[in-house]
Formats: C-alpha cells, sequence, structure tokens
C-alpha cells in the first residue's frame, strides 16, 4: 500500500486495441488503453458490461477469448512484448509468472480433479518444483487463506467444497508459482456479501504477503476501493479515469465516475407508516417444501396498499420461494394467502382471470423473461388482450401509451425484437408487460441485480415513479441491501426460510439489530477506502 | 423497408405490372393444361380449376409478402416463364400430365421466391452447402416431374435383360428389360415420396407428443416417457422387420411402421428443446397470465424450437431414406413392380460381381441426396448457433 | 458410493424390467397376427384336422398368458423351439450365427473404435484446421451413405478390381483364426468405415463441446500444453457422451449387421433373420428378434451404469 514496497514497473500496456467479431465482422471493442503496473501494485479495473475490462485483464496474459484477437498496441511484461510472443513463450509465462482467478471458481475448477492436483499441476508442468514439495506448499498457502481443515481439503473435488471457499482454493492456486502478476476477474462478484468479506480480507492478506501485482477488475466501486492501490474507470472500451483510490473516491474528475460514486444514493421519500386499512397482500403461517425439502417454515407478513415491501436475503433463504407462493407456483404445504380479504387459491391454476391480473411479477434476468421470438407489440400487446380485450387500434394506442410510461420512445420501440434491445430496455418492457395487466400488486424478483449499476439505478427511479403515479404495491425480492434503502417502506429479513426480523424502514435499518440484520448490514462495502480494515478490526475486536 | 412493402397492396412495389401480367400469364396457361386434359371428366375439371385458383391466390400472397427488388422479380419472371416455355416445347408430354406440370412450375416458383427471400443468407452459404441446395433442388423436380422426363413407362418391358448402355437405353436395362434410366426417375419419386411422407408423419407424432409432454409435464410426461423408451429398447431396424413380417409391407403399413419408429426419436429431441424453452420465465409468465395449453405451445415454445426442429427433419429424412431403402434392398420394403433404388441395387447386383456399376448407381443416388441434405443441415445448424439473439 | 450403488442397482433393475417388456411386446407381436397362424402356415389346402394338429404341436391351444409363461421359461433354459422351415432346433441354428455375428462385430470394433476415438481427438484438438474439415467432410459423407453402397464399392474396389479379399465372406468353424479375420475383411471394413465416422463425430463434439468451459479457459491460462489440456482436462469430463456413443456402436455392431451380412452372404445371426422373414418362419424371427433386442437392451445398460460410474459428481459425493 505505501511506496516503499511499490517497485520498478512489471507490465506496461501501450496503445491496447482488441477486436471482437460479431457476424463474421470484427468491431473494436479495446480502442487504444494504456496500462501501467509496478511491482507490488495492485490496479483496480472499473466499468459496467460491455467496458471491456475482462478482456483488457486476459490481455495481460497475452490472452484473447474466442471470438477476440489483440489487433493493436504492445503489452510488454517484464521485458517481453506478449503481444508479439510465440505460443510457446505466452505458455511458459502463463501460470508460473502470471496467473488468473476466474470469476465462478465453480466453473472455474475441472470437476474431474481434487483440488490439490490442479494446484500441482502449474508448478509441475513447468518445472518449478516437484509434486511433493507442491503439495505441501499447496497446505501452507491453504492455511495462510484460512481456509477450514488445510490439511485435507486439497483431496477434496470441487463440488464438494463451498463457493467462498472455491474461492479462496483457486487464489491459492494462483498464487503456487508465485507468480509476479495475478489477474483476479471479478472473483467476489458469485458470492452472497457475507462471504464476500472473507474472500476479499483473504485475497487482500496474501497479496500482500507476498508482494504481488495484481489487476482487480470488478463493477463494484466500493469493493474495488478496499482493494486496489490505483484505479482505472473504464466505459466502452475507453479510459475515463484513472488515479489513485482515495483521491478517485473523494473527488473524481469526471462526470461518469461521480455518477459511479452516486449510484445507491437514490432514496424515495418516506411513506407514512401503514394505515389500519386491510392489507393487499396477508401471506398467513405459510410453510412450503420442494419434494420432501423444506424451504419456508411457518411465514406470515403483510403488503398494503401503494407500499413497498422489501425482502431481502442471501442465497438459500427462501426469499424467491416466498414469490412463488404467493404467484400459486408452488403451493404450500400450510398456511393460507389472503388477496384483499380474502383467500386466495393456492394453485395459480385454480385462480380466475382477475385475480391473476391484480397479481403481476417482473423477473431477474429479463433475457428469459420475455420471448425473443415476438415483437415488443406482441409481448405487451398480449396482456391488453387476454385481460381487457383490447384489439386493433385500441391496442396498440395502449402499447404506446404504455411505452411511453416506460420512457421508451414508442415509434422506435414497437415493431423490435427483443434482441435488438440493451438489457435495461428489456427490463422495461417487462415492467410495461405487468403494467399493462393494471395490477395493483407487482413482485418485482431481483429486478435490478442482472443489470449495471446504472442502469439499475434508473429502473428503480421508474419503478418508484410509477408507484407514485399509479399507487400500485411492491413486494421487493433483494439481495442487496443498497437496493433495499433505495425502495423500500417496510422490510423482510429471511434466514433459511424464516423471517428473522420484520417491520418499517427505519425500524429495522437502526439499531439495535437482529444479529444476522447486523451481519448482513455491516458486511455490504462502503465506498470508503479504511472499510474493510475497520470491518475487520471490529470483528476481531468483538471476538477476543 | 419489409414492414411497409407487406402493407402495399399485393404485387408490392418494385414493378407491380411485370409480375402482375407474368401471374395472370401463369394462371392462363395452368386453365389451358386443364380445359385441354380433363374436359372429359367434369368434376375433376372443377376441382383442377379450384386447385389452380387456390394456387395461383397463395403464390401472389406469398409474393406480395417478400421484400422485393426489381432483380429478384426479374429471377421470379424469368424462371418461371422459362420452365413455362420448356412446358411448351415438350407439350404432348406436359398436358399428358398435367398435375405433374403444374406441381414442377409451382415447384420452380416456390424455389424462385424462395431464392431471391433468403438471397443474403444464400450468398454467404459455402459451396458445400450450394452442392446440397442444388441436388436437393434436382432430385425433387425430377421427383415432380418424373412422367415427363422419364422416356418409358414405370414398369414397361422394352428390351432384353441385362442390356448394356446404348442411345435407346441410356443406363441399359434390368433384369426384367426394364429401362434402367426410367426405373431411377421413377424409383426417386417413390422413395423420396415415402420417405418424405414418413418423415412428416414422424414429425407431427413425435413433435405433437414431445411438445405435449416439455409443457403439461407430470404424469402426461411420464407416460410418454416410459412408452418412447420402451419402443426404442428395441433396435429399430430389428422391430421394423419383424412388425413388417405380421402386418405385410403395403406403402402404407411402411409409411406408418416406420413413421411411429422414427417418431419415439422425434419425440426425444422435441421434448428435449422444448423442455430447455418452458423453464424459462416467459413460459412461466404466460401460464400465470392464465394462458392456455395451445397458447403456450404455439407462440411461446414452437417459434423458440424452430431451428433445430428443422435441422433434425433433414436429419430424420435421411435416417428414413436410408432405413426404407435398407429394407427395400432386403426385400421388404417398396414392392415390385414398383420402382424403388433399394430394390434396384438388390435385383441387378450379379452384375456387380462382374465389375459392372449400373447397380450402384441407384445406391449413388441415394448417396447423393442423404449427403446433400447433411450438408444443407450442417450449413444450417451452423447458421442457426451463430445467431443466437 | 451408496448413491452410485443405487443408482446403479435402479438401471439394473430398470433393464430387467425393459427386457421383459421387450419380450412381451415381441410374443405380443405375433399375437397380433391377422388371421389364423395355424391356417397361414399350413396352407389354404389344410384340413381342420391337420391344423388342430399343429395347433396342439406349438401349444397354440393354449390360452395367450400360459403361452407367454412357456415360451418365456422355455427361453430362459435356452429352448427356442423348432424352426417351421426345416424343423431343426432354434437354438442350434442360433449359436453358431451369433457366434459368427459376435466374430464380425468384434472385428470391426477392434479395429474402428480405437481408430475413431483418437481421430476425435485429434479432431478436436487441431478443429477448424485443414486436417479437422476434411476429416469432417469425410465423415459426413461417409454417414450418408447406405450401407450397402459402402459394401458394394469396396468389393468393386477392393474385392473384383483389385482382388485383395474375397467378395463373399463364407467361413465356416473349421477354419483358422486368421483364415477367418481374411474372409471377414470386407464386410469389417464396411462397418467400420460407418461407425467411425459416428464415433469420430461425436468424440470430437463432446470434446469441443468442453472447451468453451470456464475450465477448460483455466487450463489454458495456467500455461498447460494443448495435448495436456485435451487430454487431462477435457476428455475426462467428456468421457460419459464418449462411452455411450461408444456402446450405441458396439450395439449397433450387433444389430445393424442385417444388411453388411446379407451383402456378403455372411452366416450370421442377421441373415438369418432376414431368411427367415422372407419364408414368414415367425419361431425364428421372433427368437432373432428378442437376441437382437436383448443385446441391444444390456449394452443400453452397459452405457447408463458406465457413464454413471463415470461422473466425478457421483463417484465422490459430498
Amino acid at each position: 500500500m505505501n511506496d516503499a514496497t511499490i517497485g520498478e514497473v512489471i507490465l506496461d500496456m501501450r496503445g491496447l486495441r482488441i477486436e471482437g467479431r460479431s457476424d463474421e465482422i470484427w468491431h473494436e471493442i479495446v480502442h487504444g488503453i494504456d496500462v501501467t503496473l509496478h511491482r507490488g501494485e495492485v490496479l483496480g479495473l472499473i466499468g459496467e458490461s460491455g467496458a471491456g475490462k475482462s478482456t483488457i485483464g486476459l490481455a495481460a496474459m497475452g490472452f484473447a477469448r474466442d471470438g477476440c484477437r489483440i489487433s493493436g498496441g504492445s503489452i510488454m511484461f517484464d521485458g517481453v512484448d506478449l503481444a508479439k510472443a510465440s505460443d510457446d513463450g505466452l505458455r511458459q509465462l502463463r501460470g508460473s509468472r502470471i496467473a488468473y482467478v476466474a470469476q465462478s471458481a465453480a466453473a472455474a475448477f475441472n470437476p474431474a480433479h481434487k483440488l490439490i492436483d490442479q494446484y500441482c499441476e502449474a508448478p509441475v508442468q513447468h518445472g518449478i518444483m516437484p509434486r511433493a514439495e507442491a503439495e505441501s506448499d499447496a497446505i501452507d498457502l491453504y492455511r495462510r487463506l484460512q481456509l477450514p481443515g488445510p490439511d485435507t481439503i486439497g483431496f477434496r473435488y470441487p463440488h464438494q467444497v463451498s463457493g467462498g471457499q472455491l474461492q479462496r482454493a483457486m487464489t491459492a492456486m494462483a498464487m503456487a508459482c508465485r507468480p509476479d502478476l495475478i489477474v483476479f476477474d471479478e472473483p467476489t462478484t458469485a458470492l452472497d456479501v457475507t462471504t464476500q468479506i472473507e474472500v476479499l480480507s483473504a485475497i487482500r492478506e496474501i497479496v500482500r504477503q507476498f508482494n504481488t501485482a495484481a489487476i482487480y477488475i470488478t463493477h463494484d466501486l466500493a469493493v474495488v476501493s478496499q482493494m486496489a492501490d490505483r484505479i482505472m474507470v473504464l466505459r466502452h472500451g475507453n479510459l475515463v479515469e484513472e488515479g489513485e483510490t482515495r483521491g478517485m473516491i473523494e473527488d473524481p474528475q469526471k462526470d461518469y465516475t461521480r455518477d459511479l460514486l452516486a449510484v445507491r444514493t437514490f432514496r424515495k421519500d418516506t411513506a407514512d407508516s401503514p394505515g389500519a386499512d386491510m392489507p393487499l397482500l396477508r401471506v398467513e403461517g405459510v410453510s412450503a417444501a420442494y419434494g420432501k425439502v423444506p424451504v419456508l417454515y411457518d411465514v406470515s407478513m403483510d403488503i398494503h396498499r401503494k407500499r413497498t415491501v422489501a425482502v431481502v436475503g442471501e442465497s438459500g433463504s427462501g426469499k424467491s420461494t416466498m414469490a412463488r407462493v404467493i404467484t400459486g407456483l408452488l403451493p404450500p404445504s400450510q398456511g393460507q394467502v389472503f388477496y384483499d380479504g380474502l383467500p386466495l387459491p393456492l394453485d395459480h391454476r385454480k385462480r380466475n382471470k382477475d385475480e391473476k391480473r391484480r397479481l403481476q411479477m417482473i423477473y431477474q434476468m429479463p433475457d428469459t423473461a420475455i420471448n425473443p421470438r415476438q415483437r415488443v407489440s406482441a409481448i405487451i400487446g398480449r396482456p391488453l388482450e387476454f385481460y381487457l380485450g383490447l384489439r386493433g387500434a385500441d391496442r396498440t394506442a395502449r402499447v404506446r401509451e404504455l411505452l411511453e410510461m416506460i420512457e421508451l420512445d414508442p415509434d422506435e420501440f414497437i415493431d423490435r425484437y427483443p434482441g435488438e434491445l440493451s438489457g435495461g430496455q428489456k427490463q422495461r418492457v417487462c415492467i410495461a408487460r405487468a403494467l399493462a395487466a393494471e395490477p395493483e400488486l407487482i413482485i418485482c424478483d431481483e429486478v435490478t441485480s442482472a443489470l449495471d449499476q446504472l442502469v439499475a439505478e434508473e429502473i428503480l427511479k421508474l419503478l418508484q415513479r410509477l408507484q407514485d403515479e399509479l399507487g400500485l404495491a411492491y413486494m421487493f425480492i433483494t439481495h442487496d441491501l443498497a437496493t433495499v434503502r433505495a425502495i423500500a417502506d417496510e422490510i423482510v429479513v429471511m434466514l433459511q426460510g424464516k423471517i428473522v426480523e420484520q417491520g418499517p424502514k427505519q425500524q429495522v435499518l437502526s439499531p439495535p439489530h437482529h444479529e444476522y440484520t447486523e451481519l448482513l448490514l455491516s458486511s455490504v462495502p462502503e465506498m470508503d477506502p479504511d472499510w474493510l480494515d475497520n470491518l475487520l478490526d471490529d470483528r476481531q475486536g468483538e471476538n477476543a | 423497408m419489409t414492414m411497409t412493402m407487406s402493407k402495399e397492396a399485393f404485387g408490392g412495389n418494385a414493378s407491380p405490372w411485370v409480375s402482375r401480367i407474368a401471374m395472370a400469364a401463369i394462371h392462363f396457361f395452368i386453365l389451358v393444361l386443364f380445359l385441354q386434359n380433363v374436359t372429359a371428366d367434369t368434376w375433376s375439371s372443377i376441382i383442377g380449376l379450384l386447385f389452380a385458383h387456390l394456387y395461383s391466390v397463395v403464390a401472389l400472397t406469398y409474393w406480395s409478402r417478400i421484400e422485393r427488388t426489381p432483380a429478384g422479380d426479374t429471377v421470379v419472371v424469368a424462371l418461371t416463364l422459362e420452365f413455362v416455355l420448356v412446358a411448351i416445347i415438350f407439350w404432348d408430354r406436359a398436358s399428358a400430365w398435367p398435375w405433374s406440370t403444374m406441381f414442377g412450375l409451382a415447384l420452380v416458383q416456390i424455389c424462385a421466391f424462395a431464392a431471391v427471400r433468403y438471397w443474403k443468407e444464400l450468398r454467404g452459404a459455402p459451396a458445400s452447402a450450394w452442392f446440397g441446395l442444388i441436388v436437393i433442388l434436382i432430385y425433387v423436380m425430377v421427383a415432380a416431374t418424373a412422367p415427363i422426363i422419364a422416356p418409358f413407362g414405370e414398369t414397361e418391358i422394352v428390351g432384353s435383360e441385362y442390356d448394356v448402355w446404348s442411345n435407346k437405353h441410356l443406363l441399359g436395362t434390368d433384369n426384367l428389360g426394364r429401362d434402367m434410366f426410367t426405373r431411377i426417375i421413377y424409383g426417386g419419386r417413390n422413395t423420396v415420396g415415402i420417405a418424405f411422407a414418413t418423415t412428416v408423419l414422424a414429425f407431427v407424432l413425435g413433435g405433437l407428443a414431445g411438445l405435449l409432454a416439455a409443457a403439461m409435464r407430470g404424469w402426461v410426461d411420464q407416460i410418454l416417457g416410459r412408452s418412447v423408451d420402451i419402443l426404442m429398447a428395441i433396435p429399430s431396424f430389428i422391430f421394423a422387420l419383424l412388425i413388417l413380417t405380421i402386418v405385410g409391407t403395403s406403402v402404407p403399413s411402411l409409411i406408418l411402421v416406420i413413421g411411429i419408429l422414427d417418431a419415439t426419436r422425434v419425440f426425444r429431441l422435441a421434448r428435449a428443446v422444448s423442455m430447455n424453452v418452458v423453464v424459462l420465465e416467459f413460459v412461466e409468465a404466460a401460464s400465470l397470465r392464465g394462458e392456455g395449453l395451445w397458447w403456450i405451445i404455439r407462440s411461446e415454445i414452437l417459434p423458440n424450437i424452430l431451428p433445430p426442429l428443422v435441422a433434425e427433419f433433414g436429419l430424420r429424412f435421411c435416417f428414413v431414406f436410408l432405413f426404407l431403402s435398407s429394407l427395400s434392398f432386403l426385400g421388404l420394403g417398396i414392392q415390385p413392380p414398383t420402382a424403388d433404388w433399394g430394390s434396384m441395387v438388390r435385383d441387378n447386383a450379379t452384375l456387380i460381381t462382374y465389375g459392372d456399376i449400373t447397380p450402384l448407381l441407384p445406391a449413388a443416388a441415394i448417396a447423393l441426396l442423404t449427403v446433400g441434405v447433411n450438408f444443407v443441415v450442417d450449413w444450417f445448424l451452423h447458421k442457426a448457433s451463430g445467431l443466437k439473439d | 458410493m451408496s448413491q452410485i450403488g443405487k443408482m446403479v442397482a435402479q438401471r439394473l433393475a430398470l433393464g430387467l424390467l425393459t427386457l421383459f417388456i421387450v419380450s412381451l411386446i415381441i410374443f405380443g407381436c405375433v399375437e397380433l397376427l391377422p388371421g389364423n397362424f395355424a391356417q397361414e402356415m399350413l396352407g389354404r389346402g389344410a384340413t381342420p384336422e391337420t391344423v388342430a394338429a399343429f395347433n396342439r404341436e406349438l401349444g397354440l391351444d393354449l390360452p395367450p398368458h400360459e403361452r407367454y409363461v412357456n415360451w418365456l421359461f422355455d427361453m430362459l433354459q435356452g429352448d427356442f423351439g423348432r424352426s417351421l422351415a426345416n424343423q431343426r432346433e432354434i437354438s442350434e441354428l442360433l449359436g453358431i450365427r451369433l457366434q459368427n455375428t459376435l466374430f464380425l462385430a468384434a472385428v470391426a470394433a477392434v479395429i474402428a473404435i480405437p481408430l475413431a476415438v483418437s481421430l476425435g481427438i485429434l479432431a478436436a484438438l487441431y478443429r477448424d484446421s485443414i486436417f479437422d474439415r476434411g476429416v469432417n467432410a469425410m465423415t459426413l459423407t461417409a454417414i450418408s451413405f447406405p450401407e450397402f453402397f459402402v459394401a458394394y464399392v469396396l468389393i468393386i474396389v477392393l474385392g473384383v478390381t483389385l482382388n485383395l479379399f474375397p467378395a463373399i465372406s463364407n467361413i465356416s468353424e473349421e477354419l483358422g483364426f486368421w483364415e477367418k479375420v481374411y474372409r471377414t475383411a470386407l464386410p469389417a471394413l464396411t462397418m467400420t468405415l460407418v461407425i467411425l465416422a459416428y464415433v469420430m463425430r461425436m468424440t470430437r463434439a463432446a470434446i469441443i463441446n468442453l472447451l468453451a468451459s470456464p475450465y477448460i479457459e483455466m487450463a489454458r491460462l495456467k500455461g498447460l500444453r494443448p495435448g495436456r489440456i485435451i487430454l487431462k482436462h477435457a476428455l475426462p469430463n467428456a468421457l460419459a457422451p464418449i462411452i455411450n456413443v461408444v456402446v450405441l456402436n458396439l450395439a449397433y455392431l450387433v444389430v445393424g449387421v442385417v444388411l453388411v451380412e446379407v451383402v456378403f452372404v455372411y452366416p450370421g445371426l442377421g441373415q438369418l433373420l432376414v431368411d427367415s422373414v422372407a419364408k414368414r418362419d415367425i419361431p425364428v424371427v421372433q427368437a432373432c428378434s428378442l437376441v437382437f433386442a436383448a443385446t441391444y437392451v444390456l449394452l443400453n445398460l452397459l452405457a447408463d451404469v458406465l457413464s454413471i460410474m463415470s461422473n466425478p459428481r457421483l463417484l465422490h459425493p459430498r
């Protein structure tokens, strides 16, 4: 972290250009980027999807994925130009002097081999150390990375180890040859927030211990500010801004960086506490199971008109199952769901058209939530026809109205196929499809988690505006506490199929918290380079 | 572009009068063909006329739907007129088989339409795909117009046994003295036609069942799946032999038996690809909306599984075609005196031991078509996999 | 291991059940025969007495379920009944024929399978090279050919023109091993060509399917040699589909020989089946079908069990 440990330049990319192929034509996706990295320095690459950050990270290893090629510039690594090096020359560097940590460790470990076999492969194949030495070294690294049972964990297969542990084992594997440079490609994106902390601290610790240079790629500015000495903000394959971490967080120079920093600051106006009126939806003592595996235990909650209830929890908490129970896709084994005071048939096939119309759903993945073979007009028009009997010109007029409501230009978008829309636009179409039914309650299942942060923010604002205008109630299922802070009126915190805490937003978010809420809240990274240190110190203190 | 064009009155806007005059001319030609031939039989002339009208309407409607360019119009009109011209030159033969003539004409137009419509894709096709397309085209044309092209009748004995190649008998004669060239042309019509009908049957049965199983799941899926498992546990060639021994080898029973056996494979594929679609949220959204089963199958699932199904149709056609030829080769398929490529090889196999390759020609014809179809399917699959949007 | 044991046991039970149902179907098919079986066999001139005697001799006067049970038990004891055509014991007839068919299948398998799998791996390794494209076009062509076309081309080229191998594979038990191999060369070669294409294409596809997976990218980024990536990282995970296609093609070798045997007049089970079908010798057709179907079911079962056993997730449960 301090200047003393930062040595000579290890990696120097000049004017890097990378092309990607689509429809048999090559398009430039990285437009002449310069990256300089010193020994022992951690460089953060940050940007939204399509920024080219992963592509640049891989280019630092002289590697381009299938369908990509390095088309210009130089990649000097310790005196060798990787852009011009032979395949053999590259192979000798990869794994031994430059290593890679992939986004999903579960997918990047070969399921057919034990962890330690995969660990030993690089050192043995590169002739750096014999197998026995590599094995004892692996156990040592596993211990340093605080993996449980370091002596034995290496002899397990990848599917026998949890996600957070795998990610640490992969970091150990990258360290096997004590490389000069490690490329971390979104190593914590697939993990839950509470697991993320462990992995982040383990990675930071080991990189410091060995004084390894690293490129840390992520879309999350809060995470990168914990890890990196210097940050490069990328957009559409161009550099937006580059600077020391602390300086950039405190005083960003460019609007785009400011936008990225300001993300998650959106807050809805605090609504009044719910009236004593009858809840629009009441879930009462619901238990549910997939086959014989119980997922929900005796869950009860209310949703009132014009209010947003956020259901928050990590993976496996049963929050999405709640949505399936309410929509009738998974009839509960116990309990009842009331709509407007009347019991709702538990199986959606037994609900009538009106019951279905009043309760709509928006999904996490806009890519799969709309039929790729239907035009926007058909996607939005179908519920109009189906529920409201609109046809012909009436239907088209209403579709155009709805498109305007979700801020898409009707002339431009009405005849498009989903393949011609961006992720955010698809999610807007999904919203319009839900609105077309003129519902009272919309269940939003992780609607922003597949989107880039800035886009997600726009969607949240849109949903909020629609709520204000149309008086909708939302049930907002999410794992992201920032989203909860932004949009919720009430919060339901779930853990392993049970509700651990619920109440109005202010009450849940201000101390005293339930133990798990506390853990969840404190694990969300903040835009403060000292946040991780302080948090670890705090937790250390508590444990002592 | 496409949108505004399709809203035009039929005929499009590229060169409306050319296309209308051409279409009117063809219509007239068809009328003449019919009036000339079926005056003796009032009913068939009425049906024929109705058919001719229907065909013209369909052709014109379709033509008005595709994106039109003057070049495209020229291609369609030129090819069609060329066919009409050929038909007029061989007026005796053409008017003796009006159905074949009309079918051939329809095919020429369909191919011309398709070529114009998909020209962008076709231009980028590799040589192998072009080869395949041309082979398929030739086979289909020959099958459609077999009586017009063939110099002799299908079962006509016109010479002595095993005559050598000559001007009169291009490829010699067979074991009974029938013209080999004629038999090959008719054989193509029979074998390809039956194989096609069988594949269509297999797709209708298997495809529907597969879609239903995927869309309904539960016990429907279980029952259909298990029955198919059992049917597939018996090697299909052996099973077909066994059943054909019992029910006999008439053309309908061949189509039915092979169609049902083959439907099991179509079922597997249709179910598997539909399953991939059924688990997606937009299908869940449709069923939550309250859409019926038929809507979900037709509007949500089917459009998304069409590319693999089309490719599978090509592959299954090849399989059925080979299967049928093999059965015929064993003498258990299409029965004499109907010409058929498989049995032609068998009947004349004696010549092979003398180094004469004539009996191999029908086998080569089979091979050529399956190679062609496989090449086209290969290209199609390659394109479909590259076109993920 | 208990999970794997359970799955294997389940498959075995299912396989036995399938065999049982298959035997039921084969038996039932004959039941569906239109008209009176005996009448048809004996011709129009048969008197009621001869028909009755015929029925009694074959046990056809018993109710269907009893006949089925008797038939099944006889079969299980190796008693397949007598041929209607020549009154010989069917088991005698089958034994030697089956041996011949298996011999032919084995010769073809020994050549084809190792060759096909290694060619498939090579094609995957050098994918999109000229070698790969050439092999791809060739195999695509080969699987498009009817077997009898391949067979006759081989006869004309290797048998008649070059006179290397006999065009008719007439083998008998007295012949020595190598003489038998020599005489089966052409049919074996025909079948080799056909399954070579299938197995090779599937092996290549199975490996290439995996090459896009993150752990292969990881292996490349660890600086491993391409050969090691294919053999050590892709192959173990592609085993299940490869085993499947290999075993299914073994099944094809045994079952699909019918045509090849007929072309080369090879005295195998397929030839017997076709002859009997032509003569409508129902008991022999039944017996042959059953033997073929049983082989097929058992090989499918083997493929199932082997692919379960090659799945690391099942092999090493949590």
